[in-house]
């Protein structure tokens, strides 16, 4: 794709080792040089920090979850409990760990690197996010330690606003601050985009990656102050009784539904969109091929960000909206299936006539395919009106919404991490490790979701602490399935942290990938490119022949 | 150990979305076979080590491109289309249904027979007949979810929501609640009975109410001192009820209104919102002294009022 100017001068630092070339020892090792940093790769970073911690405790609340439901009758945790252990988990997965999650540690360092630039366009602003961010994640810890909150993430409207008996606007708060951290990574990331491409680096030379973001941030700016006002209002009629949700107040309980998946089905997006970004990376790398359909993918996340805005209602069609709404929800909810399964073909396109090299990252993004897949289709069982009715608050949402976000997103993250772990620490992870892991999670996600479908269809609602005992049998699955999933998670943990010491030093360019962040040397220098890149090519220029060695595959 | 995959279809409703949700389910097979076959084979026969032939190939991209979008496009019109005439089946009550109330509340179902019967966390219908359940909730959102019907609808305070069945066999089915509202939501459970019209007769006989629902709201009609300006000669003037229900009101916006439940309710909870054509509004609020309840009878009074004027 891309040939820095002069050609015969391509700025390889690495082959040249100078001590104080990487972004780990320029600005020292202090604590504060990280806590005070405004560099976009150690901003990133500090981001993996925080979502492993919020990760682990949602997990925590999850595992707990799941042991509690291997018995129909509610006895390990009492009700009050378990209500508060899926809402610890819900919020912190959703606002904590999945909206950051690509967008916030794998967007932040490579996004300036992939553009060619410096940093972001607003470092400091950047830093800020991250500091919002956590503001809102220790609030949120802080409702957890001190009772937490029993109103599931959704804090659906009177029970949060007037019946519940827990730390609702603690919880609320921490999501309102942590939103105005998103609202500005968004901003950065928007601006950043359109003006800091390197020279002849034009819009459709971006890498899919960069697409997939720039829609996600529009998304985040646009989204998230619908959700800050929502929960404002819904805290404020919590302390003064405002009177805006509460019927007994002349309220209506609905309008906070109408809000809340205002924002909150866009966010859906915000924790797919990245995610499909990476796997379009990976794809063609792996595969040594131009990916098929470069166009269509990058407008397909485009027409996904806007049809995102146009499909709230689909959370609602036995809420009682009117039927007439339903008929426009669903039919939008179809429409905007239809750049999804674009996406799905382009991807497996790519592959024809390729030279497949089976790395761990690109088994996550073939596992990505796999489990978005299914994940779409069940969409298509949820968007459609009758049988919606049947399965809408069931398992089958919760499982359907597992398959997009874990066997999506998490799956989408973990392969670009993998990916991009050379260039983020300049060590390599153990590969036959990474594959097993990758096997590992794959099935352990299965096991625990794809029963979660059955039951949902036999009835079983969500959020329930006891349930009926025709139901126990997924269950049971379901928590073998966690625990086998567990174990995949905590694989990568032990194996990047080892790598870091005792990792294989990577070169610049281990899977001999384009894209301009593997020009320069790995880890990079602070300001990445020692020489701002010239592009002369179109993206993707991978060839199938002859066979290259990549450094694993 | 069993691997129970359908519930018990007991109305036509549920044989129907079962037929749609198939339909989806070979939708989706189909689907994952056009992915996943050439996936697994393009893994396979292009794996890095095996020689097979990679010159790159000119295809007509385009004509690919609007071929995988329209397809699909089509297909999801056609399932689109059919779960949404299901939709429209399950949302609109047939006129000629029995109306059942059910009163949500943190963590149990009230249920109110039109003969005046009571019953908490079950539902006793007779078979072969259309019931349609008039709903609300006196606190938090709850949602009444019949898992063999194949039905719910969220039960909203401030509102009255509907649902409609007919089941076709005698039998117990499950009651849950299916919008999470508090500490004891997986509590929230009961049972719908249903049983031969003989034997439902039975059970309403041996109920012994007293007096039907609307009678008893006839009774609150006088208690609350509606009557001393609704019924009859009076030095305050209020708008004539006999017949009300069901018919189109004029109001002083000029607006015209369709006097249903939900028109009632307002009327006696907040009487200042919607004034008759034709009056001033005198009429106290009744929100502190009516429970929802209450209301409900008031409103099978109401209803049971004639045209006789």
């Amino acid at each position: 794709m891309i040939t820095a100017v002069p050609q015969t001068d391509i700025p390889r630092p690495s082959l040249a080792p100078r001590r104080l070339s990487n972004y780990f020892e320029e600005g020292g090792r202090t604590l504060a040089s990280w806590l005070l940093t405004t560099d976009h790769k150690r901003i990133g970073l500090l981001y993996l920090y925080s979502i492993i911690v919020y990760f682990i405790i949602a997990a925590f609340a999850a595992a707990l979850i799941r042991i509690e439901l291997i018995t129909p009758a509610g006895d390990l945790v009492t009700s009050e409990t378990y209500n508060k252990l899926f809402t610890i988990h819900g919020t912190l997965m959703v606002w904590f760990f999945l909206i950051p999650s690509v967008p916030a540690v794998l967007g932040n360092f490579v996004l300036p690197l992939m553009l060619g630039a410096r940093d972001v366009a607003f470092p400091k602003l950047n830093l800020l996010s991250w500091y919002l961010f956590n503001l809102g994640g220790l609030m949120a810890l802080y409702a957890v330690a001190f009772g937490g909150a029993d109103t599931g993430w959704t804090f659906y409207t009177p029970y949060s606003s007037t019946y519940s008996h827990s730390h609702v606007v603690t919880m609320a708060a921490g999501v309102f601050i942590a939103g105005f951290g998103s609202i500005l990574t968004g901003l950065n990331f928007i601006i950043t985009i359109h003006k800091m491409r390197a020279p002849g680096l034009t819009w459709f030379r971006l890498p899919l990656f960069v697409w997939s973001l720039y829609s996600t941030s529009v998304i985040l700016v646009l989204a998230t102050p619908v959700l800050a006002m929502t929960l404002a209002l819904m805290s404020l009629e919590r302390i003064w009784g405002l009177g805006v949700f509460d019927p007994k107040l002349g309220g209506d309980p609905v309008l906070f539904q109408h809000l809340f998946w205002f924002y909150s089905h866009p966010a859906v997006y915000i924790m797919i969109l990245p995610g499909m970004g990476v796997v379009s990376e990976l794809i063609p790398c792996f595969s040594r091929k131009p990916i098929f359909g470069y166009h269509f993918i990058a407008f397909s996340s485009v027409a996904i960000a806007v049809l995102g805005f146009l499909v709230w209602g689909h959370h609602m069609f036995v809420s009682s909206e009117s039927i007439y709404a339903g008929l426009v929800f669903s039919l939008l909810s179809y429409l905007v299936a239809v750049p999804s399964a674009i996406k799905v073909f382009n991807w497996t396109m790519t592959m024809y006539r390729g030279r497949i090299y089976l790395s761990t990252p690109f088994l996550y993004a073939l596992g990505f395919i796999g489990l978005f897949t299914i994940g779409g289709l069940t969409g298509l069982f949820l968007a459609a009106l009758g049988v919606d009715v049947h399965v809408h608050g069931t398992y089958f949402i919760i499982a359907h919404f597992h398959y997009i976000m874990v066997g999506g997103m998490v799956t989408a993250f973990m392969g670009g991490l993998h990916y991009w772990w050379p260039k983020i620490t300049g060590r390599l992870y153990p590969e036959n490790l990474g594959r097993l892991a990758a096997l590992i999670m794959f099935i352990g996600f299965n096991l625990t979701f794809f029963p979660q479908f059955v039951v949902g269809y036999l009835g079983m609602p969500r959020r329930y602490h006891s349930y009926a005992p025709e139901f126990q049998i997924y269950n049971v699955l379901s928590t073998a399935g966690a625990s086998i999933l567990g174990i995949g998670y905590l694989l990568p943990l032990i194996y990047f942290i080892w790598s870091l010491k005792h990792g294989r030093r990577a070169p610049s360019n281990p899977w001999k990938a384009t894209g301009l962040e593997w020009q320069t040397s790995s880890p990079p220098p602070k300001h990445n490119f020692h020489e701002t890149p010239v592009v002369t090519e179109e993206p993707y220029q991978y060839s199938p022949v002859p066979e290259q060695r990549l450094i694993y595959g | 150990m069993t691997f129970p995959v359908f519930p018990h279809q007991a109305s036509r409703i549920a044989i129907e979305t079962d037929r749609i949700y198939l339909g989806l389910l070979c939708l989706s097979v189909a689907v994952c076979l056009v992915v996943f076959v050439p996936m697994i084979f393009f893994l396979f026969k292009y794996r890095s080590t095996h020689p097979a032939d990679r010159t790159p190939r000119r295809l007509p991209q385009n004509k690919i491109e609007i071929t995988w979008t329209l397809i699909p496009l089509f297909v999801f019109m056609a399932f689109y289309a059919w779960a949404a005439r299901q939709y429209f089946e399950i949302e609109r009550p047939p006129p000629d249904a029995r109306n059942i109330n059910v009163i949500g509340k943190q963590w149990m179902w009230k249920i109110q027979h039109p003969e005046g019967n009571r019953e908490i966390n079950e539902l006793h219908v007779p078979v072969g007949r259309i019931v349609k359940l008039t709903m609300t909730s006196q606190d938090v959102i709850h949602s009444f979810f019949l898992p063999e019907f194949r039905i719910k609808q969220d039960v909203v305070p401030g509102r009255y929501t509907a649902e409609w069945f007919k089941a076709e066999n005698i039998g117990t089915y499950n009651i849950f609640c299916s919008e999470y509202c508090g500490t004891s939501h997986s509590k929230m459970i009961g049972h719908v009975i249903v049983m031969s019209p003989a034997d439902y007769q039975t059970w309403l006989i041996r109920g012994q109410p007293g007096s039907t629902l609307a009678q008893s709201g006839g009774r609150l009609f006088l208690e609350l001192g509606c009557s001393g300006c609704h019924i009859g000669p009076s030095i305050v003037r209020a708008p004539p009820l006999d017949g009300v229900f069901g018919k189109p009101v004029p109001l002083t916006t000029g607006d015209v209104v369709l006097a249903d439940e939900a028109y009632l309710r307002d009327s006696i909870l907040f009487p200042a919102k919607q004034i008759v054509a034709g009056y001033t509004n005198d009429m106290p609020t009744f929100a502190a002294k009516v429970s929802e309840e209450e209301l409900l009878e008031l409103i099978a009074y109401l209803k049971s009022l004639g045209t006789t004027q």
